[in-house]
């Protein structure tokens, strides 16, 4: 498995290859299309973060050591920075997301999708993520 | 005719580049944007004329005093209303309509009944919840129609000897719907109820005449009318505002100050707390100046025309879905594409420089209503052009491709 500093490494050289955004959305709504899929049972209005716009689903696993997240949207730019994220943190030990430095975002050109304005949930699933990590480290 | 490359002239902003293209500005409805003329006046009134007003004696103050007053009768002129301190200058739309349902709730007891409806902007829902929890009086809601217009023949029969105020707004943000309001005040004196309008979408698009209107509250935001934010006007008639309590206490709005008792100032002053916004006051006067000289009518009528091309084209999008399709409509059109989510097709054509709105538009009941999430919205302006429309019809496109 590797470590999350080298995930990021390899989505950052993922993203360089794309000339424009328009390339990139679609790399991001691909990436939204594959998301696997979260148990249905885990969409429930306690595992909703509330963006303004659109709906993210967050579920958390505990297992060996390691947290595994699945989650969901309802809009599929979102689904796919779901993905992206999920590719980064899921698998890992609970100290390394909790203090995982996501650089990434801002490297591959999508920090406009986490400022607040876009309020599609994004910085709160971040957040949320973490709090799973810590709570799991306890 | 209205000459469309002149105004756009008069907007700096439209001349701007977004993620590389053209700004195609269709997100008026939120906010609009604003002629030189007023940045101008903002900028001359805190380099040449900073002062507090209505309280020094020196030069600067009464310079200061005279231009906010000015606006107060700008306004006066600009909606018709029969006296000069029926203008209250507020932070807004949404601060007028608290400042109102604040001071009624002491008006109101048990049995007594609000009426608004069901197309009601977050901001004409919750301040008379707030109002009706306090007072125990009760809040009723006139259902929509599936055409996005209100049911008046339910609005009948909500009406009754209990119901004190009726609060609707002139023009639906999220729907475009042009509400019967002469209709719905006519029917609301009948039973002796006062009526609030909600006029934030109105006040640039249609003209207006508050004693020919009747409605005894209107309101809306100068920043929706190409002014400054932070500025909004509460139209009342005289007697009523009279019979209202104060909304904030402070300075400005006393007639004497003691231990023992304060008493009130008349009418502005009541209801005009604190400093106000000055430079904002000042500078709103230039935006209606610049409605004036284009002539409203003028405005309505190259409105209509760009909502009839803008339904059209986007109709032509296969999938789409415009809600709100009343009869009466100003220029919003609130949409969604069978399958794709509002914000993905926002956030798509916003990189080829189109802004347009996504989401509930803070009216959480119509979208409740109509069993969606939220939709897109286009709202136009009157310096916005069909070819405007083009460019934002084919970026839909491109986000449907891009998207399905």
């Amino acid at each position: 498995m590797s470590t999350i500093k080298e995930i990021q490494t390899e989505i950052t050289e993922d993203f360089a290859i794309f000339d424009d955004w328009m390339q990139k959305y679609e790399y991001l709504i691909d990436l939204g299309k594959e998301l696997s899929p979260i148990d249905e049972q885990y969409k429930t209005e306690d595992n909703l973060i509330k963006g303004c716009q659109s709906r993210v689903w967050l579920h958390a696993e505990y297992t060996k050591g390691k947290i595994i997240y699945t989650a969901d949207s309802d809009a599929i730019m979102t689904r796919g920075i779901i993905a992206v994220l999920i590719n980064v943190l899921s698998g890992q030990s609970p100290s390394e997301i909790a203090n995982a430095k996501l650089d990434f975002i801002n490297k591959i050109g999508l920090k406009e999708q986490l400022s607040p304005t876009r309020a599609n949930g994004l910085v709160s699933m971040i957040k949320q993520m973490k709090i799973y990590a810590l709570a799991f480290n306890n | 005719m209205l000459d469309i490359n002149k105004i756009r002239a008069q907007f700096p902003i439209l001349n701007r580049k977004v993620n590389g293209k053209d700004l195609v500005y269709f997100d008026n409805g939120a906010t609009t944007q604003k002629p030189q003329s007023v940045i101008d006046a903002e900028a001359t009134y805190y380099a040449n004329e900073n002062s507090n007003v209505h309280r020094g004696v020196h030069f600067l103050s009464g310079l200061a005093t005279d231009k906010f007053e000015e606006t107060r009768n700008t306004v006066q002129a600009f909606i018709g209303a029969k006296h000069n301190h029926e203008i209250i200058f507020t932070k807004g739309t949404t601060d007028s309509i608290n400042l109102v349902a604040n001071g009624f709730r002491t008006l109101l007891n048990k049995g007594d009944e609000i009426i608004i409806s069901e197309m009601e902007h977050h901001s004409n829902i919750v301040p008379w919840q707030m109002c009706c929890e306090i007072s125990g009086a009760t809040l009723k809601v006139i259902p929509l129609l599936d055409n996005g217009s209100l049911d008046m023949h339910e609005f009948d029969n909500l009406l009754s000897k209990n119901t004190k105020l009726v609060s609707v707004s002139h023009i639906s943000n999220a729907l475009g719907t042009v509400n019967d309001i002469e209709t719905i005040i006519a029917k609301a004196h009948n039973f002796n109820a006062k009526v609030m309008i909600d006029g934030a979408q109105a006040a640039s698009h249609v003209a207006l005449d508050m004693q020919k209107l009747d409605a005894d509250f209107y309101c809306f935001s100068a920043h929706k009318l190409f002014g400054p934010t932070g500025v909004g006007v509460l139209y009342g008639k005289e007697e009523i505002l009279n019979v209202l309590p104060p909304y904030q206490g402070g300075g400005e709005m006393i007639k004497e100050v003691s231990f023992a008792k304060t008493t009130y100032a008349c009418l502005p002053h009541k209801f005009e707390a604190g400093t106000p916004n000055i430079s904002g006051v000042i500078a709103f006067k230039q935006a209606i100046d610049f409605i004036t000289d284009l002539e409203i009518a003028e405005i309505t009528k190259y409105e209509e025309e760009l909502l009839k091309y803008a339904t059209a084209e986007v109709l032509k999008i296969e999938g789409l879905k415009i809600y709100g399709t009343a009869a009466h409509k100003s220029g919003i059109i609130s949409f969604n594409i069978e399958g794709l989510h509002p914000y993905d097709i926002g956030v798509i054509v916003d990189k080829m420089g189109v802004a347009i709105r996504t989401g509930h538009h803070c009216t959480q009941p119509i979208m409740d209503r109509f069993n969606i999430p939220g939709t897109a919205r286009i709202s136009l302006s009157v310096y916005n052009t069909k070819q405007e429309i083009d460019v934002c019809v084919k970026a839909i496109k491109k986000a449907k491709l891009m998207l399905s």
